[in-house]
């Protein structure tokens, strides 16, 4: 195993960059922090539909979550691989394929995250600033969202997690991330599959196990500061 | 896509067999991998209950392992590099079936057994200890009051995320596709390869995934609903 390291790092953590595209683990980490920034706002405003009240939007923002979880990622990511190019009047990269296709799936899993944020906050919050005389717009934007997303901040960075995971499809449609890099790396070894898969699962783990460790972490972190702000007057006399 | 729908082109004839073939790829996947799952979960959820630190440990590392490499990764380990670590007495028993729907079945089964074991974990902490100590205390053995006592509470209390988690692996079967298991996906691949007909082809795969898992997302809507009531 140290071996291939030290013939192929560069190559599993970034390609051929400085002479051709780059790849490898920096592309999986580009795509997957790429992926949630684009995702984010769409996944606010389905959250939102969702939660408006309103029949149209929300029935609407409800089909778009369901016809997007009843579908497996991969399959949907090959229905674009072959729909893109026929839509499209330009050629496309495999790269904006599977993140078109992240994105489209990922904002139907990031809205239910956010959208329990919203749910989980007390009624009593939007209550006081409506009656405040704020506007629907400015409630969202100044008491809901902020609390809101705060709380689900966990949530936010599992699913980057996922998306982390994720990005590993892109394999399958010949998009030179990680995993492709080390299909690579195997095939042109021939005999070393066990150590090289081995490898590349350690990098995988290594980042998502960190980023989950801080995920436990900032849970209880919020968990702590909400229950002493929010529950606080409830619980005198048991603490 | 000069021609019209034509749906007729492919469903009917050989490539409708293809996809007939696919669904039951695609069944005997999530069916088998369900199975070895929810056993495998099972058992992992209370074997993380032990006194043995190191079996909790060891339990912790399978689960972490599994929950952090993405499925693709672990399926090709299983397809691609296991299998040269395995004596060839085993590796022929395997292979005079077929290998790739076994790999593939070990991979996700384990996979999704790590989930599954999470769930049912954190249904097993919600039982209060005093469950325990009543059914041991009227004459259970430890393995009695498991087996009549608390699982059934925890599975009633973890139901809506293992509906979840089943959801999730009948969604995972199309990753073996990668390895070349002929399941729905893989079929989806090789008719619009030779059809061109992206639309027809993908609009029968969607039915065909959606007849499965939209039912499977209102059940877990209604479990979670009525999870919530019960824990009023």
């Amino acid at each position: 195993m140290l071996t291939i390291v030290q013939d192929h790092w560069s190559f599993l953590l970034w390609g051929q960059f400085p002479d051709g595209p780059i790849g490898g683990l920096a592309l999986t980490i580009v795509i997957a922090v790429m992926s949630l920034a684009i995702t984010f706002p769409f996944a606010v405003c389905i959250a939102l539909a969702r939660t408006s009240g309103l029949p149209m939007l929300h029935w609407l923002s409800t089909g778009y979550v369901y016809v997007v979880r009843g579908l497996p990622i991969l399959t949907f990511l090959l229905w674009l691989y072959f729909l893109l190019p026929l839509l499209l009047p330009f050629s496309i990269t495999p790269f904006w394929t599977l993140l078109a296709a992240i994105v489209i799936y990922q904002s139907a899993y990031l809205s239910e995250v956010i959208r329990a944020g919203i749910e989980g906050l007390p009624p009593g919050q939007t209550e006081a600033a409506r009656s405040l005389g704020m506007s629907w717009f400015i409630v969202t934007r100044k008491v809901v969202l902020p609390q809101a997303l705060y709380d689900v901040l966990p949530g936010i960075l599992n699913q980057f997690t996922i998306i982390i995971k994720e990005s590993s499809l892109g394999s399958v449609i010949a998009l030179n991330e990680l995993t492709f890099q080390a299909a690579q790396v195997d095939s042109f070894l021939v005999t070393k599959s066990l150590s090289i898969y081995c490898l590349i699962a350690l990098v995988y783990f290594m980042i998502c196990f960190s980023l989950s460790y801080l995920v436990k972490n900032l849970e209880n972190r919020i968990a702590n500061k909400r229950g002493a702000t929010l529950t606080g007057p409830d619980n005198f006399g048991f603490a | 896509m000069g021609s019209q729908f034509d749906f007729s082109a492919v469903v009917s004839g050989d490539y409708g067999k293809l996809f007939v073939i696919g669904v039951q790829y695609t069944f005997v996947l999530f069916g088998l991998s369900w199975v070895v799952s929810m056993s495998v979960g099972t058992i992992l959820a209370v074997l993380s209950l032990s006194r043995t630190k190191v079996l909790r440990w060891l339990v912790a590392v399978f689960v972490a392992y599994h929950r952090n490499v993405p499925l693709l990764v672990q399926l090709m380990l299983w397809y691609f590099a296991i299998p040269r670590t395995l004596p060839t007495s085993v590796t022929s028993v395997i292979n005079s079936w077929r290998p790739e729907v076994a790999y593939a079945v070990i991979a996700l089964s384990l996979c999704c057994g790590a989930y599954i074991a999470e769930d049912i974990r954190s249904g097993l902490r919600a039982i209060p200890r005093t469950q325990f100590e009543a059914s041991r205390s009227i004459g259970f053995s430890r393995f009695q009051s498991m087996r009549w006592v608390i699982l059934p509470q925890a599975f009633r209390l973890s139901l809506p995320s293992l509906i979840n988690d089943t959801l999730d692996l009948f969604k995972s079967t199309s990753i073996a596709a990668v390895i070349g298991v002929g399941e729905l996906t893989y079929q989806m691949r090789l008719i619009e390869n030779e059809t061109f007909r992206i639309y027809e082809v993908f609009i029968v795969v969607s039915a065909i995934y959606f007849s499965v898992t939209i039912p499977f997302m209102i059940l877990a809507a209604a479990a979670s609903r009525h999870a919530a009531l019960y824990r009023k």
